[in-house]
């Protein structure tokens, strides 16, 4: 069973990689922004949870939907107040821009909390497992992991199909003028979308901060993790996000099985081979 | 009668350079007025700084007595007054009936246009309304533009060059709708190269020569020698 074991592994791992990657994915559908500071900001929800459960003693749960809260509001501000003013027609603004963030939070949560490596503790939950079939038991973290990025995609995806901001979302990633002409604002629209990007990450923090510990340096990893996951699923598209989480996450599965030294280096060379094959990535979204 | 769209001394900038000088013009409701004018004559951004896309001075556009020359887009269209955009512009990620419903999007007013409303006057396009813009003809990707800003219910409605690239018996068939459009209460401006078509629609016309109004006045008064000479500035 122990190859078996490394492909549930694989997928579990894959669900997290998903969820750090949602969030980048879906700002970078509407609107065009490829926000370096990500993987930062996602730490930064992590150490805000860390907080609201040991500062002000909330239990996990409460904590991580406070927090949620906290980043869709500092997700929406953000946009007003800073990238606002460098989206348009040269990405390079923005890439600087959110690029200096993650310097500045890198170097706030080092003031702020210290080098320390820390983790979200969840009790028996990080611990325990299920027993999904005879001889064979995941554990019950990593596959909340997984449920919660299918089920955060599923959310999306009936926000962006099924709502009138949804419709708002698309129209102005098609074309933001003609969507204005519609009554759409295009502002709110775009703070929105960084909000809900921000609050995605949130689960990702949490997830990721239950799994592992973490410290302020590590941000910028998880952001490359993310990218990779995206262009692998396909640019645009939040199911192929979700699909390149997974293929990242059995890639560095079954290569650390062959050799422990290879785990990171399998994920990558699976990237590039993804890239090779499909430049557009496995389910690029349709554009005409 | 009061005009229910008024201009006045409407000047129009892309950065340093000046497309309007000095526009009057008036709409009242109901009415359908013609916009004509060779290339260039500044009919397309006309129909943008009254649609809010291009920045103007705050007084030199009222709708219904409001100010709204320097008001942005979205909020114009909530003010009723909608924009068919050159080349349709549908959103080809929204599907027939989606680039409908966003007509809508924050409108508060439901009646006389909605869904069922623009089915009623374009029926193919409920055939195809789960299926994509891209897909349609160039006819339908009209209609669905058309009744895409209907379903804003506009007082005003502009539609610029809705029969560019369109076969005529198509143009026809659009252009027939026009009176069940203005049936409703709305006001219709046309913006056409199409002389003859724009002018047998319309109730008055404007004339456009190089960001000035060359003449204006009911088709009928005026012979088409003086439309020539207005239009090319012989």
């Amino acid at each position: 069973m122990s190859g078996f074991d490394t492909i549930i592994e694989g997928v579990l791992l894959g669900g997290v990689y998903a969820l750090f990657a949602l969030g980048l994915s879906l700002i970078f559908g509407i609107m065009r922004l490829v926000n370096l500071a990500h993987g930062d900001l996602i730490l930064l929800a992590a150490y805000l949870v860390l907080s609201a459960t040991t500062a002000l003693g909330l239990p996990l749960a409460a904590a991580a939907l406070l927090v949620v809260v906290t980043m869709f509001v500092l997700g929406f501000v953000l946009q007003r107040l800073v990238l606002e003013r460098v989206l348009g027609d040269d990405i390079l603004p923005p890439l600087l821009v959110t690029f200096g963030m993650s310097i500045v939070i890198q170097n706030g949560l080092l003031l702020g909390y210290g080098a320390d490596s820390r983790r979200l503790q969840a009790g028996a939950f990080e611990s325990s497992s299920v027993t999904l079939a005879p001889g064979l038991s995941v554990g019950l973290a990593p596959l909340t992991a997984l449920v919660t990025a299918i089920a955060a995609v599923a959310l999306l995806q009936l926000i962006f199909y099924r709502t009138s901001l949804g419709r708002a979302f698309r129209a102005t990633a098609d074309n933001p003028a003609i969507a204005q002409l519609m009554g759409v604002n295009e502002r709110n629209v775009y703070a929105i979308a960084v909000g809900l990007s921000l609050a995605v990450s949130v689960i990702a923090a949490v997830v990721f901060g239950i799994r592992a510990s973490f410290d302020p340096s590590i941000g910028p990893a998880r952001l490359l993790y993310a990218f990779e996951a995206v262009i692998i699923g396909g640019l645009g598209s939040l199911w192929g996000t979700l699909a390149g989480g997974i293929v990242l996450g059995l890639a560095q599965a079954i290569g650390g099985r062959i050799n422990p030294e290879w785990q990171i280096l399998a994920g990558h060379l699976a990237f590039l081979a993804v890239l090779m094959v499909r430049p557009r990535g496995l389910f690029p979204a349709r554009r005409t | 009668m009061t005009a229910l769209l008024n201009v006045s001394a409407l000047d129009a900038f892309y950065g340093d350079f000046q497309a309007l000088f000095g526009i009057d013009f008036e709409l009242a409701e109901g009415e359908a007025v013609a916009v004509i004018g060779a290339n260039g004559a500044g009919k397309s951004t006309m129909l943008k700084s009254l649609a809010g896309l291009v920045k103007n001075r705050s007084d030199a556009i009222r709708l219904g007595g409001r100010a709204i020359g320097d008001a942005s887009a979205a909020s114009i269209v909530r003010l009723g007054l909608a924009l068919v955009p050159e080349g349709r512009q549908l959103f080809p990620s929204l599907s027939v009936e989606e680039n409908l419903l966003i007509g809508a999007y924050g409108g508060e007013r439901t009646t006389p246009w909605d869904l069922a409303a623009v089915y009623r006057m374009f029926p193919v396009l409920k055939e195809r309304r789960r299926g994509a813009v891209t897909a349609l003809s160039g006819g339908q990707q009209q209609m669905v533009a058309i009744g895409r800003a209907l379903m804003s219910n506009p007082q005003v409605l502009l539609c610029d060059e809705i029969s560019l690239g369109l076969a005529p018996i198509v143009v026809e068939d659009i252009y027939r709708m026009l009176p069940q459009i203005r049936s409703g209460g709305t006001a219709v401006v046309l913006v056409e190269q199409d002389i003859a078509r724009a002018l047998r629609a319309a109730d008055r016309f404007y004339c456009l020569q190089e960001g000035r109004v060359t003449l204006s006045g009911r088709p009928k008064d005026v012979d088409q020698d003086t439309i020539r000479a207005a239009y090319f500035g012989a």
